[in-house]
């Protein structure tokens, strides 16, 4: 009887295994083969070429441009939508009635297609012929070496601030209120209220949310590649741009599995992590 | 006097989020000449004629049913193997709930680029790229996990009494699912369906590799091309713009409930 109802159960998980382990899983074992192999992604032809692509890559300035891109898109991220949301949040834990109104429009940005995000912003913000830049006689930041990086992060930050607000009130308002309450007894303000009772009650969110960060931050792509391109002159190239330019334009896929590769090493460091933080959160 | 200074802080970034989308709204009607002698002005008379070109040039019901297929795709197939697995996982049903649990959290975690581009070849040697169905499939092993955990949490919450109560009077274990468990859990099926089509009516990374002909483009792929001729046509860009937001928007605000109770429940990425 218990080694059919344990036949049953695989029998029910096995397609979200399959499909997981099928897609996902066994791809990702090859591309750590092909990193060691000059494949051009077409025909059945390759060679073992040891770590010769991971020498190349890092011999390549760009590749420096793209790492440095992805350290400077993880500061941007873990400061700028975090202090946005946090402020948001509090402001709208305490009133209720106009909580659903804002979380909706913060939100609006966030259920929208990065295509249509990143085009609706090049087209009418950043176009210098017509577009609210070129109204004000402004050069756009992402045709400049030194700011590129910075306009694609702008839309993105943009289209993602909203979604921290949503979890971090939500995360909020699950703190006790007899605290909140024993707090305010006590007589502390509202920013000691925060500082003392819901930040240290959010803890666990914030960190995870961090990680998370850490972990897109080094995977960005959409925004870069819908926007600049990597360029002008790749000053904006970030890790997922410079890996896919490899496969899709010149055709090697030895190094662009190299460089997904060592992206992926740093999403692994922090989704090492991630699991032991949730981990430590279950058995609390 | 600190509640109206919470409101502006608050009003300025719901103008933050809101005025790029309320100048696609009024430039959509506009000529080109109008916009460049000021964007901000709204339109002097009502013209349609940028949203029928923008719908002919971006292919527009073409992409609306393949946006369809595809996220109908991806929701079904994550709906049956998560909530399946949700519900094992729950009941530690089989004895390596735990590794399985481990697995599915790194598998969260996985980023496309570690498995895009052996993938790639792989389906481009079996001639499945450019099919809308398949990009589907793709797109929930990549939703799968996170929706496993979240179905998870819904069972977990369901009262053993009702199972054992059931399996008493002899019902069977799909028989359980079906009639007895899936209408208790139907919020939870409801949120990772909406959370889920989202995910994939936006993609872009999978989608834009893996389906190149222009027969095969999803919406947002097929004003993406657009953009390559009408880059200088504002009036058109932001026709098609307002085409592809009000949809969502209109999906978003009727079921906000759910999007946000999946957000706040932590089980979103970004």
């Amino acid at each position: 009887m218990a080694r059919r109802r344990e036949l049953i159960g695989y029998g029910l998980i096995a397609p979200a295994l399959i499909l997981s382990i099928g897609i996902v899983v066994v791809p990702g074992i090859f591309t750590v083969v092909l990193s060691f192999t000059d494949w051009s992604g077409i025909g059945p032809s390759y060679n073992f070429i040891g770590l010769q692509n991971f020498r190349d890559i890092l011999a390549d300035n760009v590749f420096g441009t793209a790492l440095l891109n992805n350290i400077k898109w993880v500061v941007l991220f873990l400061t700028v939508p975090a202090i946005i949301g946090l402020l948001t949040a509090t402001l709208l834990l305490r009133r209720r009635k106009m909580r659903t109104f804002f979380q909706v429009i913060y939100l609006m940005p966030y259920v929208l297609a990065p295509v249509v995000n990143a085009l609706v912003w090049q087209t009418i913000i950043y176009n210098p012929n017509g577009g609210i830049f070129g109204f004000f006689g402004l050069q756009p930041p992402t045709a400049s070496v030194r700011t590129s990086l910075y306009g694609a992060a702008i839309v993105d930050m943009w289209h993602y601030f909203g979604f921290l607000t949503v979890v971090y009130l939500g995360a909020m308002r699950q703190t006790p209120m007899d605290q909140v309450e024993a707090a305010v007894v006590d007589g502390a303000g509202s920013w000691k209220v925060f500082r003392h009772v819901y930040l240290p009650s959010i803890r666990p969110t914030l960190l995870l949310m961090g990680v998370m960060t850490v972990i897109f931050s080094f995977l960005a792509f959409d925004y870069v590649y819908l926007l600049t391109q990597g360029g002008p002159a790749r000053s904006s190239e970030v890790m997922g741009t410079y890996a896919y330019a490899f496969a899709f334009s010149s055709f090697e896929f030895g190094k662009a599995a190299a460089v997904g590769l060592i992206m992926s090493f740093f999403g692994l460091i922090a989704s090492c992590v991630y699991t032991w933080l949730s981990r430590r959160d279950v058995t609390e | 006097m600190r509640r109206a200074l919470g409101y502006v802080v608050l009003a300025f970034f719901a103008a933050v989020a809101l005025i790029p989308l309320l100048l696609v709204l009024i430039n959509s009607f506009k000529t080109n000449p109008e916009i460049l002698s000021n964007p901000f002005k709204p339109p002097s008379s009502f013209s349609f004629g940028n949203f029928s070109t923008a719908w002919n040039y971006g292919q527009f019901t073409k992409g609306f049913l393949n946006s369809i297929l595809l996220t109908g795709t991806a929701v079904l197939v994550v709906l049956i193997a998560s909530s399946l697995a949700g519900y094992v996982l729950a009941g530690r049903r089989v004895r390596t709930s735990s590794a399985i649990m481990t697995y599915l959290t790194m598998a969260m975690t996985v980023p496309i680029q570690l498995f895009i581009f052996p993938l790639y070849a792989g389906v481009a040697s079996l001639n499945l790229t450019d099919n809308v169905a398949v990009v589907g499939v793709i797109l929930a092993a990549v939703n799968i996990p996170f929706a496993t955990f979240l179905m998870r949490t819904f069972f977990l919450n369901v009262p053993a009494e009702i199972e054992e109560a059931a399996l008493a009077d002899g019902v069977s274990t799909f028989g359980l699912l079906r009639w007895i468990l899936f209408p208790i859990v139907r919020p939870g099926l409801i949120t990772v369906g909406v959370i889920v089509g989202l995910n994939a009516w936006n993609e872009f990374l999978l989608s834009s590799t893996f389906l190149q002909n222009p027969e095969d483009q999803t919406l947002t792929l097929g004003y993406l091309t657009m953009n390559g001729t009408f880059s200088t046509d504002m009036g058109t860009m932001m026709a098609g713009a307002l085409i592809l937001i009000v949809p969502i928007l209109g999906a978003f605000i009727a079921l906000q409930r759910y999007v946000v109770d999946g957000m706040a429940s932590g089980a979103v990425k970004g």
